[in-house]
């Protein structure tokens, strides 16, 4: 029969309106708790699964790559970037801009950077920094908002003050890694 | 088997052409330019290679103790069975003409076009051999490597001015805007006409009766785009009609290019990486597929086990989104509005859950290393795919389907846009596009990499070659997809997910190596040449919808203008990807 399909078609459109309701009312009053949002979320989802962004926020996967930042040891106080300079190196667009430090009376580098400024306005995100630091001075933030008004106003020019984050803030939002990375030093601790 | 067939072809190659034909360096034959056309001739008709997949032009600007400098143009050439044949054509660097090969293979047509763009290399014979990525107001040709960008700082990444004194300068100080642009010599931007639109608009100055006095109310010429909803990114086409129908149609790119292969050749090994996601958007894992193929044949790296089905699962599933998208926007294009288009994004929704717990990002993966993937999957994320395959997927698709499949949708594609199969392998299409005219040619199944071979699975076809069954094959491939990534999830044994380590400023050792994947749209191919540094000496993609796009003009003539929107959408198409 003509127009059989165009019915077909209308009742998997029917078909849709009626979950998303049926889903509001099994959901009714606790539509963003935390019990709700990981199945309203998942493949068991049934109606619509948007949230109330910016009001509502999705949590984000431990590997989320957002923009590097610089993970500060709390014993030192410092970052714990030694300037080797192999993010630097590898980062594909360039971004990331080191001076290395030179002790004043002697006038040998150290083994720490006196600058470091990441140009997050070329960022791509790849995490190619993180993923080859040999020290895990640098991991990939959560924190994806930033907003100015300006491209030239230097705020995209973020240097270290700006790019230090507590190891703390590290162990909360990566922490697999974190575990995983505490296993193996202390296993090399104990290995000296 | 394989290398039997090979010799065979070289053998029977050598006897014909006794003095044309010779070894070269690396893979393949070096073709005499004079004979060019003959050996192409014999190698189409009587050895079968009917499909041309990629035409490069290579720039040795310095002479070297075996050779002087000059240009190589190499052709990639692919019988429906059996490894690629390369031809290398030697061209004179100071005055580098090659002969075309667009009347023995059409599919030639757009990368000579792009190889003259890009390299300089003129091809005598072709018929329409002007600009394609670039305008008539740019100067030089930017893959020649003594060709510079206003913003140049060196030739090679990385770049000194970053460590260890790396104080930051902004792109933006380095190249004020309004001196970052140079025009060739006795060039003027004022009563400047476009090529490509004089192309399209002479055929109406014979309407104008000679004295330009009447008016042109036979034909007009009408501009779609480059910001026209239909072409879901910045892609013009110029049509020339007869009442509603379209009498001739030029696609014009570029407005999108970026120079992706010079940003490659400037870039190190790995870098690189991360840029091929850029190229079709929608589906990087399989960009990064194709790239780390084609690297690893020049490293001869072994993948693990556990990598490879890892690979092919995220491949899979890129094909499922991109199909997804591909249908979601046909059916918003020919007038359902977003309807289908967020049922098919709800889908794409759950499996960018999934490249996101895994790789860090949901469209920029960068997910794949030389040598394996970056990271092992995270704990649950087998059980999340098992769930979205076996459970979710199946259903969805079917649903998509009842969906879809409507007398509208049919009186809008049955008997629309039919591409016959030898025109379909003339013109180099790939993808679902020549599966729909009934070719089943997929390279999983022709030239199988990673584990395809090992996994059961059919390579989709159908027959009409009409816009219809372009989706039939679509819906077909989306199943065969989940019954790989089934099988793939199930068979995935334990173990390393990478060979050695991730090298920073990897050395790729010297040679060159065309690596190609079955990406969604296509056919992928990156034709890489090492000169055993860190950086590619050439880094030229075969992108899939690019080389689709030469058939367009063909496939709209003689049809209605809102027949166009459905066409091209059938195609399917990435800007990010047409014009890199």
């Amino acid at each position: 029969m003509y127009g059989l399909d165009i019915l077909k078609t209308m009742g998997v459109t029917f078909g849709r309106f009626i979950m998303t309701f049926w889903d509001d009312l099994r959901w009714f009053g606790r539509r963003y708790t935390l019990q709700a949002l990981p199945i309203r979320q998942s493949a068991r989802g049934r109606g619509i699964f948007t949230v109330q962004y910016p009001r509502e926020k999705l949590p984000l996967p431990e590997n989320y790559r957002g923009f590097p930042f610089h993970v500060v040891d709390p014993d030192t106080g410092k970052s714990r970037c030694t300037a080797c300079g192999i993010c630097a190196r590898v980062c594909p667009p360039q971004c990331i801009w080191i001076v290395r430090a030179t002790d004043p009376q002697t006038g040998k580098a150290l083994r720490e950077p006196a600058e470091f400024t990441i140009d997050v306005s070329i960022c791509m995100s790849c995490g190619l920094c993180a993923e080859l630091c040999p020290f895990g001075a640098i991991k990939m933030d959560h924190d994806y908002s930033f907003v100015s008004y300006r491209r030239d106003s230097g705020e995209f020019l973020w240097n270290l003050e700006r790019l230090s984050k507590p190891l703390a803030y590290h162990a909360r939002i990566h922490p697999t890694a974190y575990l995983a990375e505490q296993a193996a030093m202390e296993k090399k601790a104990a290995k000296q | 088997m394989e290398t039997q067939a090979m010799t065979d072809v070289l053998t029977s190659l050598k006897e014909r052409f006794p003095d044309a034909v010779e070894p070269s360096e690396y893979e393949g034959v070096v073709v005499a330019p004079a004979r060019l056309l003959e050996v192409a001739t014999f190698l189409r008709d009587e050895l079968g290679y009917r499909y041309l997949s990629l035409v490069s032009g290579v720039d040795y600007p310095q002479p070297t103790t075996r050779f002087p400098a000059r240009f190589e143009v190499v052709y990639h050439l692919f019988r429906e069975s059996g490894g690629p044949l390369t031809l290398h054509v030697h061209a004179d660097r100071d005055d580098p003409v090659v002969p075309s090969v667009v009347s023995v293979w059409p599919a030639a047509n757009l990368h000579e076009r792009e190889t003259w763009d890009l390299m300089g290399i003129r091809f005598a014979g072709h018929p329409n051999l002007r600009r394609i990525l670039l305008w008539e107001g740019f100067e030089g040709h930017p893959l020649r490597k003594d060709w510079h960008e206003v913003y140049y700082e060196a030739d090679k990444k990385p770049f000194d001015s970053r460590y260890p004194n790396g104080r930051p300068v902004m792109a933006e100080a380095r190249s004020p805007l309004g001196d970052n642009l140079r025009y060739p010599p006795g060039w003027s931007p004022q009563g400047w006409q476009s090529q490509a639109e004089e192309a399209v608009y002479a055929p109406l100055e014979a309407h104008l009766g000679g004295d330009g006095r009447r008016m042109p109310t036979d034909q007009v010429v009408v501009n779609l785009g480059p910001q026209h909803p239909s072409t879901h990114g910045v892609l013009r086409m110029i049509a020339r009609l007869d009442g509603e129908t379209i009498q001739q149609l030029e696609p014009v790119l570029g407005y999108l290019h970026r120079c992706h292969e010079k940003i490659g050749e400037r870039n190190t090994w790995l870098a690189n990486m991360p840029y091929t996601d850029r190229l079709d958007y929608v589906s990087s894992m399989s960009n990064n597929f194709g790239y780390a193929i084609a690297v690893e044949k020049l490293l001869g790296v072994e993948v693990p086990e556990r990598a490879e089905y890892i690979r092919v699962i995220m491949a899979e599933l890129t094909r499922i989104v991109r199909h997804l998208i591909s249908i979601g926007s046909y059916t918003s294009d020919i007038g359902v509005y977003l309807t289908g288009m967020l049922y098919a994004l709800e889908e794409r929704e759950l499996i960018l859950d999934l490249f996101e717990m895994a790789s860090g990002s949901r469209m920029m993966c960068n997910y794949f290393r030389f040598g394996g993937v970056a990271r092992d999957l995270p704990d649950g994320w087998v059980a999340l795919a098992k769930e979205l395959v076996y459970e979710r997927l199946p259903r969805r698709i079917d649903e998509m389907e009842r969906f879809t499949f409507n007398e509208v949708f049919r009186a809008r594609s049955v008997g629309v846009g039919v591409l016959p199969a030898d025109k379909a392998i003339a013109y180099g299409c790939t993808g679902p596009l020549l599966r729909a005219s009934g070719v089943p040619y997929d390279v999983r199944r022709a030239e199988p990499y990673s584990v395809y071979g090992e996994l059961d699975w059919d390579v989709a076809v159908a027959y009409h070659g009409d816009i219809h069954d372009r989706f039939v094959v679509r819906f077909e491939e989306m199943r065969q997809s989940l019954r790989i990534i089934r099988q793939a999830l199930e068979r995935m044994p334990e173990g390393p997910v990478l060979s050695g380590k991730v090298q920073p400023a990897l050395k790729v050792p010297a040679g060159e190596a065309y690596g190609r994947v079955e990406a969604p749209l296509g056919e992928l191919g990156f034709y890489l040449v090492s000169d055993g540094s860190a950086n590619p000496h050439r880094y030229r993609i075969r992108a899939p919808s690019f080389a689709n796009l030469g058939v367009l003009g063909e496939l709209c003539k003689g049809h209605l203008i809102a027949d166009v929107v459905a066409i091209l959408a059938s195609i399917d198409i990435t800007l990010g990807e047409v014009d890199r």
